[in-house]
Order: structure tokens, then sequence, then C-alpha cells
């Protein structure tokens, strides 16, 4: 844990609900029922929700603050997001995928693909995957994107629980390693171990 | 072999003009209607419906009216006419004019595809592409377009089909001139003549021939981009 945390800070409304959020230690894991809005925070995040108005800070900058008129584009936050269908691009091979956003060093792509298991289907296309290999992929496509904050909607559901572990310690490794924020949505807190966050229960 | 060059079609054969006819006419066609079937799909804007009206309009008018008004509009004395004077061109009865009336014809078929092949892209794409740092264009290269080149693709065999099929509207601004006589062109002209009867079969079967051709190769693309675009199914 050497690199200082981002602070993390949102208040959102959709007109139903409010979220409000203050992790100065950048990591938090956003629980509740299916229907409770977990999803849309994590795109309100990354910046694909137009619907979002509230305000977001991530290290005291704003990415949203719809009284001021302020709503930095997604392209701009560049957030590291895994949606829950693990969507990948269904046109490039798996190894153009974990590159997508152009921004890994030279060999992050192997180190990545090896500690997610998947080094092995890198020249394969992506209907040719299962649904774990899908999220490992697309986890790993978020994190090779080297993004300031990690928004991940159930990365584990599709795996069995070996491998949550093992995939679950990659994401460890990466927090440890890079100076990232981190919100992670589940259903499922239990099993987190070693994830030191703050639980937002919606 | 497939006589691009205009020249060399003088006097050449109504199958060869045809090819060319429709090649050009396809290929001048792509890069307007990509950008007209985006804005379709993907925008709102104001006259959104009278330019989609203009542009299919010759969809359902006859051929023969739809050449009327491009004669007018080309014409010498039509409001056109004198610019491309100026320029040293006389569109009307000429090999361009035939690509003029093919690509005009041909172009509603072929923005109905881009449109369709756009919209059928899943705009969670899109978002996922904008969140991995890709702006608008980038987006449009790396994303839209290599999703629904297929389906672009399937437009133009459609469009290429229907151009080489093309007759009133080319009766009307090409007339029967030398170096603009399509295979329709020819068939129309050289049918009553007895003598002409094995050239008249000939033509016939070399149109029902590549429109066939044209179409297996349609429905080929379509079955392709199926497979490529499919992916819920798996997940």
């Amino acid at each position: 844990m050497s690199a200082p945390a981002i602070a993390l800070q949102l208040q959102l409304f959709d007109g139903r609900r409010r979220v409000e959020l203050d992790a100065p230690q950048g990591r938090v894991v956003v629980v509740g029922p299916s229907g409770a809005g977990k999803s849309t925070l994590l795109r309100a995040i990354a910046g694909i929700e137009p619907r979002a108005r509230g305000r977001i800070a991530i290290d005291g900058q704003p990415w949203l603050d719809s009284d001021a008129g302020v709503c930095v584009p997604a392209p701009a936050r560049a957030v590291g997001y895994v949606p829950q269908d693990a969507r990948l691009f269904p046109h490039v091979r798996v190894r153009d995928n974990l590159l997508w956003a152009g921004r890994a060093e030279p060999g992050a792509c192997g180190r990545v693909a090896a500690a997610l298991g998947i080094e092995h289907l890198l020249d394969r296309m992506p209907r040719h995957l299962s649904g774990g290999e899908r999220q490992r992929v697309a986890l790993g496509r978020a994190l090779l994107s080297r993004a300031r904050l990690l928004a991940l909607d159930e990365p584990f559901a599709a795996l069995d629980r070996p491998l949550r572990r093992a995939v679950l310690a990659v994401v460890l490794d990466h927090l440890a390693r890079e100076r990232t924020a981190l919100v992670l949505v589940t259903h499922d807190e239990r099993e987190l171990d070693g994830l030191d966050a703050l639980v937002h229960a919606m | 072999m497939l006589g691009l060059d205009p020249s060399a079609a003088t006097l050449a054969d109504p199958i060869a003009t045809s090819l060319a006819v429709a090649s050009w006419a396809t290929v001048i066609a792509l890069p307007p209607a990509i950008a007209l079937g985006w804005l379709l799909a993907r925008r709102e804007f104001f006259g959104k419906a009278l330019v989609s009206a203009l542009l299919f309009a010759p969809m359902v008018l006859p051929p023969v009216v739809t050449g009327l008004l491009l004669l007018r509009l080309l014409g010498r004395h039509g409001p056109l006419g004198p610019a491309l004077a100026q320029l040293g061109l006389s569109i009307p009865f000429s090999f361009a004019a035939a690509v003029v009336a093919a690509t005009v014809v041909g172009l509603p078929l072929l923005v109905m595809s881009v449109r369709a092949a756009f919209a059928a892209v899943d705009p969670r794409y899109d978002a996922l592409a904008a969140t991995l740092g890709d702006g608008a264009w980038a987006r449009f290269r790396r994303v839209v377009l290599p999703l629904s080149w297929p389906g672009i693709v399937g437009g133009a065999v459609l469009m290429f089909a229907r151009a080489l099929g093309e007759f009133g509207a080319t009766i009307m601004l090409a007339g029967d001139s030398d170096d603009a006589r399509t295979i329709a062109i020819a068939i129309y002209a050289l049918f009553d003549d007895p003598r002409q009867q094995p050239e008249v079969a000939r033509l016939a079967g070399a149109s029902v021939l590549l429109s066939l051709v044209a179409l297996v190769a349609y429905e080929r693309f379509v079955r392709w981009q199926r497979r490529r675009l499919e992916w819920d199914d798996g997940a």
C-alpha cells in the first residue's frame, strides 16, 4: 500500500434515490439488492449515464457538478469500467481488447494475462470465450487502461470460488502498485478479504 | 477488364459498360451514403424528415421521372448546366450520365442499409470505448464502422445489383449513346431486330446471372454480419 490514496466523494440523485459517499481512502464496496441502482451509480461515475445529477469529485477534482454545469466527458475521465455483462469488443481478438486503451506499459499485457489465467486466450475472438473468461478479459482491459479509478460491476459473478480468490488477488496487487481508486459493486460482500474498503449499502 | 476508364467504354460490350456504370455508381455513392446513414441513424436535426424524403424519393418515383428531373437539373439550360459547362462538363447523353442516373436511383438502397447497420450497433459498445478514452471520431472508426461494415458491404452489393438493372432514369439522362449503352439500354434498342436475337438473349442471360450472383453475395454478407455481431447469445 505504497501509493497515496485517491479520495472519492459523491452525492448523486436521480429523483427517486440519493447516494452519498465520502471515501478518503478511495475504496468502496457497494452492496444492495438488484434494482437498487448500483449499476447506474457505476455508469454515472464512468460518465456514461446521461441522466446522472449531483456531484462527483476524485482527488478533489470535479468530474460532475450539475449545479455548476460541470460534466467531464467519459473519454477524459477514462475510468477502468467493467460492465456487469463483461462486454468485449466482438470484432477484435482478446489481445486487442486488453490493449484497447493503448496505455499499457510494454510487457504489462502478458503479466496481467498470466495473472488472470487468460494468456492462452490472447489470439481468440471473444465469441469463443466462456462467461468467466470474458469477465477476466474485461477486468484485464480495465487494469491495463491504467485508470485512476476502477469501476467494477459484479466482477466475480461468473467465477468459481478458487478463481474468485485469484482474481481478487490480482485486483489487490494492482491497487498496491498503482495509484487507483476502486468502486466495486457486488450483491455478495463475502470473500472480499484484504480489500480494506468502505462498505456502502444501497 | 471492367472498363472503368470511360473512354475505353466506347463501343464496348454492354455487359462491360453495365459493370463499369454500376461499379462507379456504387463507389461514388459510398462516402455520402455512410455520412447520410450515420446522420439518419444517430442524429436528430432540423429538416431530417425533408432530407430523408428527398433522399428516398428515387426509390418510389418512377425512374423515368427521376431521369427527367436529373435531365432538367443537369442539362444545358438547367440550374446546374452553366456551372457544369464552365467546368467543361456536359453530363447528359454520356457515360457520366449513366453513372449519375445509377447513383441517384441506387443511393437510397445503400443509405437504408447503412442506416440500419449503424442503428444495429449496440450503444453500449460506444459507451465502453468512451470509458477507455476514445473520443467521438475514434469510436466511429474503431467501433461503429467495423461493427457495421458487413451491413455496409451488403448494402453496396444491393445497390450494385440495382444499378446494374437501371433503365428508366438512364434512358432519360444518357439516352442510347455509344459509351453509355448498358445491358438494359442495349436490349431495349435491339429487342425487335430479328438479326439481333442471339445478342438480346446473351445480354438477358448475363443480366439474370449477374443479378443472381449479386443477390447470393448479399445473402452471404447478411449471414456473416449476423455471425459477427452475435454476442449476447453466448454471454
